[in-house]
């Protein structure tokens, strides 16, 4: 609460004070500060997620982390700044983060009028339910009368109220301002499901205290586009944030990985390759950054495959199959226009 | 040299000076906030963040736990800031109400003469005043709560009102036709009784007759309408809650963030009415008690004519304090997921809408005209009982 409150204060602030035309450039901002200010989730397995010691680890952070490699040719040059699904924008509009990753829907009135620019998808998901096993529950349609789990300030609130009026039934929508306290709450058997992204449902799942007695309703009930998202108004810094997600889809297209990327750039005479790790066209010149930004982020994070399996993917303990999220290729919707 | 000689200037004038400066400070400050709103204004339309109220008439799209209007996810924005608004409310009122109950009686119960009595009410004010609200709320929200069965297990009190994880499910009164007599007796018993409490004061007064108005009072208030309502034919019926699904329909539903709510509000409050209480009686001097006492007067009579009418005079503005906390110590209700205005307007709404600075603007408007009602009523009593100097 303390968060948004100064958030809104800082907002209100600098539109308020902000006179004229002039805005510094994020780009050098950042590269002036040495480090970025990225916006993450206040601790989602998989996405963001900070462990014991601090150290922050998600599909999430490896975009922070791509973008910091890619301005600042370091990965580990990052401000977290977690953030709950009500202040995220407030954050991002008043400046105090440089860019939010934080599994955020990309929607018409979001793009439209909150004066921010969604930079692409990372992570295609969908809405769905997560049942405790002792329901007896199949299917989302036997769900009438039920009371529903949700954290505020996200589309699934919208898209619940729509999946169940469509189908004629009736629900009792119970409001948490965090993660935690949905899940808590779902625990203690306030409501009998949880409603959220799928990929957040997997990842909230393994931290019941008996993650085998509930389970993912089949059912998706929307379309959830998770993106990172900047500030409306800085086009070259938008473009940055965007070629650094393709960069990373065309890197595991290509097969480049952290791990061979330097045999690589020595090796390779493929001409794509070569532009990608910075030997050949254009490189750097038309984001502004040195030649090599997409070599840093293949080095120091990763492709996307790479970045996905890691956190989220089969060897996780999310155990999320890639689905939409693998290449367009390879049966999924993952495609990254050409880097030349 | 005389004085008319001299030619006088007008700032040398203290009167002129002193309005000078202060029609330029006010023209300065106005000057100020204009600048302020009208570069918001442009700085918001120049981002491409929407402006503007009417956002207000938009379909809202989502649902709340309890409204105490109707509410479904077709009604506007607009509406879900009624429903907050009147959920904040609720709360706040219910809230007012038991802390002043359980403040009182503490306050009073500290004082006692009684060793246990005193030191029960000393281990809970100091309990539950030193511990953050916050930690109170979770407290009673997960601790507490937590105890309670799930919705096929609810314990019950005679098939009639149950209570599970869920909340509290109690029979509704269903009014039929002929209830209205039953309501308008009820009323006029009411008026007709405050009638009767003022002529017996004056005849009191006038004559030194006492007359023992609770016999009447009860005849009036309980005996008259019971009377009406059984003439009319017993006119009520009750919806009973039964267990349907997934959980109990009908009947009327107290939903457990209320009550984890209220606890945790009134139980907080109440600590520090309870002192501002009993610092309210320790401050009427011992010589007042005794000299009432030695005019024969019972310790009950001596209480309610001689200790509290002076000791509410120092309790009334501690009092006024504590009620605006408690309304405004309502927004946390976020934290638990109780729909008030906050959670409602300033958490959902704003996030789909994304209108920040109307919505925020909207509900500290709502909270500050709340607090200030509280103040003009509480300082309209406030003089009404101050010291009258004869």
């Amino acid at each position: 609460m303390k968060k948004i409150t100064w958030a809104l204060a800082a907002t209100a602030m600098t539109l308020a004070i902000t006179v004229g035309t002039v805005q510094a450039s994020t780009k050098e901002e950042v590269q002036k500060r040495g480090v970025l200010n990225c916006g993450v989730s206040t601790g989602l397995p998989g996405f963001s997620i900070a462990d014991e010691k601090g150290v922050w680890a998600g599909i999430d952070v490896d975009g922070c982390k791509a973008v910091a490699s890619a301005v600042l040719g370091d990965a580990t040059k990052i401000k977290y700044v977690p953030l709950n699904a009500k202040e995220r924008f407030t954050a991002l509009q008043s400046g105090e983060i440089d860019v939010l990753v934080r599994g955020t829907t990309w929607t018409l009135t979001r793009d439209s009028s909150l004066g921010l620019n969604f930079a692409g998808v990372n992570y295609y998901d969908g809405q769905g339910f997560l049942v405790s096993k002792k329901l007896g529950v199949k299917s989302a349609l036997e769900l009438g009368g039920a009371a529903v789990c949700i954290q505020s300030g996200t589309t699934s609130e919208m898209n619940l109220a729509d999946y169940f009026t469509e189908n004629n039934m009736k629900y009792e929508a119970v409001v948490f301002d965090t993660h935690d306290a949905t899940l808590k709450a779902f625990e203690n058997g306030r409501c009998d499901v949880l409603t959220s992204d799928q990929s957040q449902l997997y990842g909230l799942r393994t931290h019941l205290p008996n993650p085998g007695e509930a389970f993912v309703l089949p059912e998706v009930i929307s379309k959830e586009p998770l993106g990172p998202v900047v500030r409306q108004g800085d086009d070259a810094w938008l473009n940055i944030v965007k070629w650094t997600f393709n960069a990373m889809i065309e890197a595991e297209e290509l097969g480049l990985t952290s791990a061979n990327v330097d045999a690589m750039k020595a090796d390779s005479n493929s001409p794509s390759v070569r532009r990608l790790v910075g030997l050949e066209g254009i490189a750097g010149k038309g984001l502004g950054l040195s030649d090599d930004w997409a070599y840093q982020i293949i080095k120091q994070v990763g492709n996307y495959g790479e970045v996905f399996e890691r956190n989220v993917g089969t060897g996780s303990p999310l155990n999320i199959s890639r689905g939409l999220n693998a290449l367009w290729s390879k049966g999924g919707i993952m495609y990254a226009p050409p880097l030349r | 040299m005389s004085k008319s000689s001299k030619k006088q200037f007008w700032w040398n004038n203290a009167q002129y000076r002193s309005l000078f400066f202060q029609v330029l400070l006010v023209a300065m400050v106005a000057g100020f906030f204009w600048f302020i709103g009208s570069n918001t204004l442009h700085n918001l339309e120049k981002r491409g963040i929407s402006t503007g109220f009417a956002f207000l008439s938009q379909k809202s799209g989502f649902g709340i736990l309890q409204s105490l209007i109707p509410f479904t996810d077709a009604d506007s924005f607009g509406r879900t800031f009624l429903v907050g608004l009147l959920n904040t409310l609720l709360v706040s009122v219910l809230g007012v109400i038991f802390a002043t109950v359980i403040g009182f009686t503490m306050g009073i119960a500290r004082l006692s003469n009684n060793w246990l009595i005193a030191k029960i009410a000393t281990v809970y004010v100091e309990i539950f005043r030193n511990i953050p609200l916050l930690l109170q709320i979770f407290f009673w929200y997960f601790a507490v709560l937590r105890a309670l069965p799930s919705p096929r297990q609810s314990w019950s009190a005679g098939e009639l009102a149950f209570v599970n994880i869920r909340g509290l499910y109690l029979p509704q009164p269903l009014f039929d036709d002929g209830f209205g007599y039953v309501g308008w007796t009820f009323v006029l018993a009411i008026v007709a009784t405050v009638v009767i409490a003022r002529w017996r004061k004056k005849r009191q007064e006038e004559t030194g007759q006492q007359f023992n108005i609770w016999g009447a009072a009860f005849g009036l208030i309980i005996v008259l309408p019971l009377l009406v309502f059984f003439a009319v034919g017993s006119p009520l019926s009750w919806e009973l809650p039964v267990l349907k699904g997934f959980n109990f329909r009908g009947g009327v539903t107290i939903i457990p963030e209320l009550t984890a709510l209220l606890l945790a509000l009134s139980i907080y409050t109440a600590t520090f009415i309870a002192e501002a209480v009993r610092s309210g009686i320790l401050a009427v001097n011992s010589g007042q008690t005794e000299a009432a006492s030695a005019l024969g007067l019972h310790k009950s009579k001596v209480l309610k004519l001689v200790v509290i009418p002076q000791a509410m005079r120092v309790i009334i503005p501690q009092l006024t304090s504590q009620y605006l906390n408690l309304v405004k110590n309502s927004s946390l209700a976020t934290a638990i997921g109780y729909p008030d205005l906050v959670a409602v307007f300033a958490g959902t709404t704003l996030n789909q809408t994304g209108q920040a600075i109307e919505i925020i603007a909207m509900t500290m408007g709502v909270y500050l005209t709340i607090s200030l009602t509280i103040s003009a009523i509480m300082n309209w009593y406030n003089k009404k009982i101050m010291l009258v100097e004869r």
